[in-house]
């Protein structure tokens, strides 16, 4: 379910970091707790972001939630097909539905992310 | 999950829209017995009941059910409420989960009649069956005649040879029934009713459904459309407030709002720019601050994005542009006629 390859923080997302490229999602457990989902509001290819700090939002018919940037880099890519698709999120958001690409300006900052292991047993903990 | 007045909810199953849309189509079940339920009794019932309610109680005949307010005598809402007449001695109460206390608190307080006032919600548990196909699911398991008992209207029977009160009301805009049964014999009657119901395609619905269908039918909901800062005739719901039946609590206060005329009503809007106006949401017309939204979300019936909100009533015109701050952004939406959604009758 939650892929090795990814790491994980405690507001629900991931990042799979491929050289100096972060590509970050939102998790499985993350779209299950918003239903579903009719929004994404995502940065602009350019913006410099934060580890920590809002990157956009996710709406579903019950609530709107931030998302924050697990790393800090500057946004490369975003994924254009969540505009006309946001239910995508719903079905694969660990695949198809990532939010979009960074690159990295501080990669340290990975190694303080959770395993796939370690938010298992966080979102276990939680429930 | 989540906390409810001290109940644990489940706010969907397989999803809001596709409960939403099982009950637009075919029949959705809800556990709603989080309700409360409180009992008035003795000859002098009826003019407690009137007493401190808006609606005309003495004018319901047994067996019939109406909407109505409990009121503070500021005009504020205590509660909403459905009232059903059991006999001329004796009214049931439905009241809202977290109000219960509150409610039962507030009666008791204006009783200087002799009447007896009993909170009696851990006696029932409460399904609602809602939807097209409610009728057929809930026939399968009673004697009683579903057809021969009208809108608003109860017969107490048994379902599944247990006692039920079987009410033919509902909180989804859809034709339905809302039963009040024994707490022991729930589980096992949503399991029957759930069975009952497989060959419409029946669901198991939750509090988020629940609000989405509501909304879309304008039904209010207490803490977001109505409170105790909230009068019935700012709420739209004049057609509850009966001010000649006689002295009840908060009716000077209506009066005097009445003969003054309203600061705000609420109304309608649908979302023209992208985006969403949710509750607590500001709501301004030409740059500067006019109300706020009470309840919004996507309809799933409608395909639009659709709220409730207060407006001064000057302003209050159907087709007029406003601007909800969303995310401290203004975003176009235009007030419309409400309900958003009524079935084909």
């Amino acid at each position: 379910m939650y892929p090795e390859n990814f790491r994980y923080t405690k507001e629900h997302e991931w990042v799979l970091v491929e050289g100096d490229t972060g590509t970050i999602g939102i998790t499985d457990h993350a779209q299950e707790e918003l239903g579903d989902i009719v929004y994404v509001d995502l940065p602009k290819v350019g913006a410099h972001l934060e580890q920590g700090k809002s990157l956009g939002s996710v709406e579903s018919v019950k609530a709107v939630s931030d998302v924050y940037c697990p790393v800090s880099g500057e946004v490369t890519e975003i994924n254009a097909s969540l505009a006309q698709a946001p239910e995508s999120l719903n079905t694969d958001p660990h695949g198809a539905a990532w939010l979009i690409k960074v690159r990295l300006s501080k990669p340290d900052e990975v190694a303080g992310l959770m395993t796939a292991a370690d938010y298992q047993t966080y979102i276990g903990a939680e429930k | 999950m989540v906390d409810f007045g001290g109940w644990d909810m489940p706010v969907q199953y397989s999803g809001i829209i596709e409960e939403h849309n099982t009950v637009r189509k075919a029949v959705g079940l809800f556990d709603v017995s989080h309700m409360g339920e409180i009992e008035i009794r003795g000859p002098q019932a009826a003019q407690l009941t009137d007493f401190v309610t808006t609606n005309h109680a003495a004018k319901l005949k047994i067996g019939q059910i109406h909407y109505s307010g409990l009121l503070y005598s500021h005009g504020g809402f205590v509660d909403d409420i459905l009232v059903h007449k059991i006999a001329d001695d004796h009214f049931f109460l439905c009241v809202n989960a977290s109000n219960q206390d509150k409610d039962f608190a507030h009666i008791c307080s204006q009783n200087r009649l002799d009447a007896e006032v009993t909170l009696v919600s851990d006696q029932h548990a409460q399904l609602a069956i809602q939807g097209p196909q409610a009728r057929a699911t809930l026939q399968k398991m009673t004697p009683v005649d579903l057809a021969g008992i009208k809108y608003y209207w109860f017969t107490d029977g048994a379902v599944s040879g247990v006692p039920a009160r079987i009410a033919h009301t509902g909180y989804t805009g859809e034709d339905g029934f809302e039963i009040y049964v024994p707490p022991a014999e729930a589980h096992r009657l949503w399991n029957e009713l759930m069975a009952a119901g497989a060959e419409f395609g029946i669901k198991p619905c939750g509090l988020g459904a629940r609000n989405t269908l509501r909304l879309e039918a304008k039904m209010a909901l207490y803490g977001h459309e109505i409170d105790a800062s909230i009068s019935p005739l700012e709420a739209d719901l004049g057609w509850i407030v009966k001010l000649e039946k006689g002295d009840f609590v908060g009716r000077d206060a209506l009066r005097k709002q009445k003969e003054a005329g309203l600061q705000r009503t609420l109304i309608g809007f649908e979302m023209v720019g992208r985006g969403i106006g949710r509750d607590g949401y500001e709501v301004h017309i030409d740059g500067s601050p006019a109300g706020w939204v009470t309840s919004g979300s996507p309809s799933p019936t409608l395909g639009k994005n659709i709220g409730l909100c207060y407006l001064p009533v000057g302003q209050a015109q159907i087709g007029k542009t406003i601007q909800i701050m969303i995310r401290n952004q203004p975003v176009d939406a235009i007030t419309v006629e409400t309900p958003f959604y009524k079935r084909a009758k």
